[in-house]
Order: C-alpha cells, then sequence, then structure tokens
C-alpha cells in the first residue's frame, strides 16, 4: 500500500499528467504561453479536479457498483465532470466575482480536458482509498500546473529564439515540450 | 438540407486536406500517448473511427430533435455510450489490445476530434454525408497515428509491427518510445507536413486589386497603397 505522500509526489512528479501520461495535452500546448493564464488555468483544473473525485468516488463505490453498473462508469464520470464544471461556473459567478473574472475562460475547457476524466477514472482502477483519491487528484492537478508554469517560463524565452521556418509554431512547442519532459524523466528513480 | 460538396470529398479530405492530427492538431492526447507501437496506432485509431462513426451518425440522425441549449451533454452521453460499447467489444474479442489501451480507451470520450466533428459537421449535416465525414477523418486520424508508431517503434524499439528491424535492433534508441520521444516525433513530423505544405504552387491567384483580397480586413498593405 503507497503513503499518501508517495501518492502526491508521483502523481506530481513521477507520473506527471501531462509529460508522462500525455493527459491535457490541448491545454497545455494552448494555454502556456503566458505565465498569469498558465497558473489560472493549473489552479481551475486543479480545483475540478479534487471536486471531481469527491464526487465520483462515492458515486462508483454507493451507487453503481452495489447495483452491477460499475461499466457506466463513462457515462456517469463524464456527466458528472461536466454538469459540476457548469455548476462551479454559476457558483462563483454569484458567490466570487473576482476569482471568476480570472478563471472564468477556462472552466468550459475543463469539461474536454483529459486529465480530468482521467484522473477519476485512474483513482478507480488503482483501487484507491477516498483520501488516496483525493490526494492523488491534489497531486495529479498541481503536477499540472507545475508542468504549465515551467513551460510558460520556457516559452518566453522560445519566443525570441530563432527558428527555423518550417518548425515556427507547434513544432517547435512541441520539441520543447519534449525536452521539459526529458528533465521529469530524472524524477523517475525517486520511489523504486 | 442539401450537401454541396459531394459525398467522395466529404470522405476524403479527411485523410489528408484536413487531417485531424497532423493539420488541425485535434485528439494529441491519444496520438502521444498510445503510439508506442505501430499495432497500437492501428487498434487505437481503429476504435477512435468506431466511436466516430457511430456517434457521427446517431448525432446526424438526431440532430432536428435535440434542443440546441443542451445540445453539449446530450452529445457527451452519446460519444460515452459508443466508447463504453468499444471497450466492452475490445475486451471480449481483444484483450491484449484492451490492456496495451488501458485507460486511454476510456478517454476516447473526451477526444477533441469526436466532439469537434460532432459540433461542426454532424449536428449540421445528413446521416449519410456524416457518416462519411466520420470514415474519413477516421482513416485519417489512424494514418497518423500509424506514421507515427511506426516511426517510433522502428527507431525506439528497432522492430516494426513485432518483426525486429536488421540494423536498428542491435541498437535502439529508447528515448523514442519514451514520452519524449512523443512529443518530439510529433513535432518533427508535423514540421515536415508544414513543409511540405508549403512547398506545393501557391495556388494561381487571380489578383483582382486589394478590394477582391479575402484578407484585405487584416491587411494593412491597402493602406499603404493608397497612401
Amino acid at each position: 500500500m503507497k503513503t499518501l505522500g508517495v501518492i502526491l509526489l508521483s502523481a506530481m512528479l513521477t507520473d506527471n499528467f501531462v509529460l508522462a501520461k500525455f493527459m491535457g495535452i490541448c491545454p497545455f500546448l494552448g494555454v502556456s504561453k503566458k505565465l498569469d493564464s498558465a497558473s489560472g488555468m493549473g489552479i481551475a483544473v486543479t480545483f475540478v479536479m479534487i471536486c471531481a473525485t469527491i464526487v465520483t468516488y462515492p458515486i462508483h463505490h454507493f451507487i453503481l457498483v452495489p447495483n452491477g453498473l460499475a461499466y457506466f462508469d463513462t457515462v456517469v464520470f463524464i456527466l458528472v465532470i461536466a454538469l459540476f464544471v457548469q455548476l462551479v461556473e454559476t457558483a462563483m459567478k454569484k458567490m466570487l466575482p473576482p476569482l471568476y473574472k480570472s478563471l472564468g475562460v477556462y472552466l468550459p475547457l475543463i469539461t474536454t480536458n483529459c486529465a480530468v476524466l482521467g484522473v477519476t477514472v485512474l483513482n478507480i482502477d488503482n483501487d484507491f482509498s477516498f483520501v488516496q483519491s483525493v490526494i492523488n487528484a491534489l497531486g495529479g492537478g498541481l503536477g499540472f500546473m507545475l508542468a504549465l508554469i515551467i513551460f510558460s517560463g520556457v516559452r518566453k524565452k522560445m519566443e525570441y529564439a530563432d527558428i527555423p521556418e518550417t518548425f515556427k509554431g507547434v513544432p517547435a512547442t512541441l520539441i520543447a515540450a519534449s525536452i521539459v519532459s526529458v528533465s521529469f524523466m530524472g524524477f523517475a528513480g525517486l520511489f523504486s | 438540407m442539401a450537401n454541396k460538396a459531394p459525398l467522395t470529398k466529404e470522405l476524403t479530405k479527411g485523410i489528408i486536406k484536413e487531417n485531424p492530427t497532423l493539420i488541425m492538431l485535434l485528439g494529441m492526447c491519444p496520438t502521444l500517448a498510445v503510439t508506442t507501437q505501430a499495432a497500437n496506432g492501428i487498434g487505437m485509431g481503429l476504435a477512435t473511427t468506431f466511436v466516430l462513426l457511430g456517434s457521427n451518425i446517431v448525432i446526424s440522425a438526431l440532430r432536428k430533435v435535440i434542443p440546441d441549449k443542451v445540445r453539449i451533454p446530450a452529445f457527451i452521453v452519446i460519444i460515452a455510450s459508443f466508447v463504453t460499447l468499444i471497450g466492452f467489444l475490445l475486451e471480449g474479442f481483444m484483450p491484449s489490445l484492451y490492456e496495451s489501451l488501458g485507460i486511454y480507451l476510456t478517454l476516447i470520450t473526451v477526444n477533441c476530434i469526436i466532439f469537434g466533428r460532432a459540433e461542426m459537421f454532424a449536428s449540421k449535416n445528413g446521416v449519410i454525408a456524416s457518416a462519411c465525414d466520420a470514415i474519413g477523418m477516421g482513416i485519417g486520424f489512424t494514418l497518423a497515428l500509424f506514421l507515427m508508431g511506426s516511426i517510433r517503434e522502428i527507431i525506439g524499439a528497432g522492430q516494426w509491427m513485432g518483426m525486429n528491424i536488421p540494423v536498428a535492433h542491435d541498437n535502439p534508441m529508447l528515448i523514442f518510445i519514451m514520452p519524449a520521444g512523443g512529443f518530439f516525433t510529433l513535432g518533427v513530423i508535423i514540421a515536415m507536413v508544414n513543409k511540405i505544405a508549403n512547398r506545393k504552387p501557391p495556388q494561381e491567384i487571380e489578383c483582382g486589386g486589394c478590394d477582391n483580397c479575402p484578407m484585405s480586413g487584416k491587411c494593412d498593405k491597402k493602406e499603404a497603397d493608397a497612401k
């Protein structure tokens, strides 16, 4: 049984959602141009990941499994996430307008972020307990934010670089991502 | 709803001209994640094609029934149902592929290609046109994945479809089947596609002056000319 610390750190570093598991590549490439939007997206994703885990875990274990409906996981989870994102958006608009102003634009994007669906499904696949699931979601979200923030720094430097014409834009970004991913491979030996 | 474009065009546009992965840059997550082997790439591509075909047909058949306001949840449920279905089929008939695709099979649900085609095409066009569109896009996606998987498997493992490649097998460059190699390979492939696409002789534009130019709104040459 893994301890909570190991789960947190491995979700953040060794099994980083973006750079090792390739989940959430679209926002990673799309929103990492500026530091403030990168951190905004990171916070929003972490928040939704934790909340989605808190909601989907009891649904899976107390509603679907006792009724023999575990195969409905995908349909139910994605609906819960879509519903939840909508709910968070509405609630935030009413109650925390300043936070909504800074995060609002990212919220609709999160529904189709595979990292969120991925973390809820992984929690079930790995047979995590409730606390472990929440910690895993926290680690995954923080790891996502870390990758986005680091990468926004890399991209800022890239804007000044003289890149060959064919590689401008997405190809150069992907190759930079590959180098950042190599640096995360250094964490691989951390818990062996 | 009249089909403006002939069906063959709907079918072929996804393969090269509007290739979902290499030109439109959709569905990057599975493209990077499962392409450590060429066979996995084909498996993922065909599974996605199946879901895309099913969801496109159902969504275009129901496009007049689904209210506009709840179309996104409705699309998601339809797509997720087909993903569950393909999960069962693969688990039953191809357990090894099911194992190697793992969680990414579930994540077809949130593949932007499927949602994008539902929103952009199937909800506006007839059933047959949508089916052709889905098949074309699916083939394009499968080909892109197969290309990625072949490159990564040959260089990274010295194998292709499970067969050893004589020279490459002696010293495989392991990094190509690691995550970093996935980003790198995709970056290089997209750069190559850009290069080839740009090399094509520029379309012979019958220039009718700035007034006929579709870019005139964004172009500042017009004002410079006027001065």
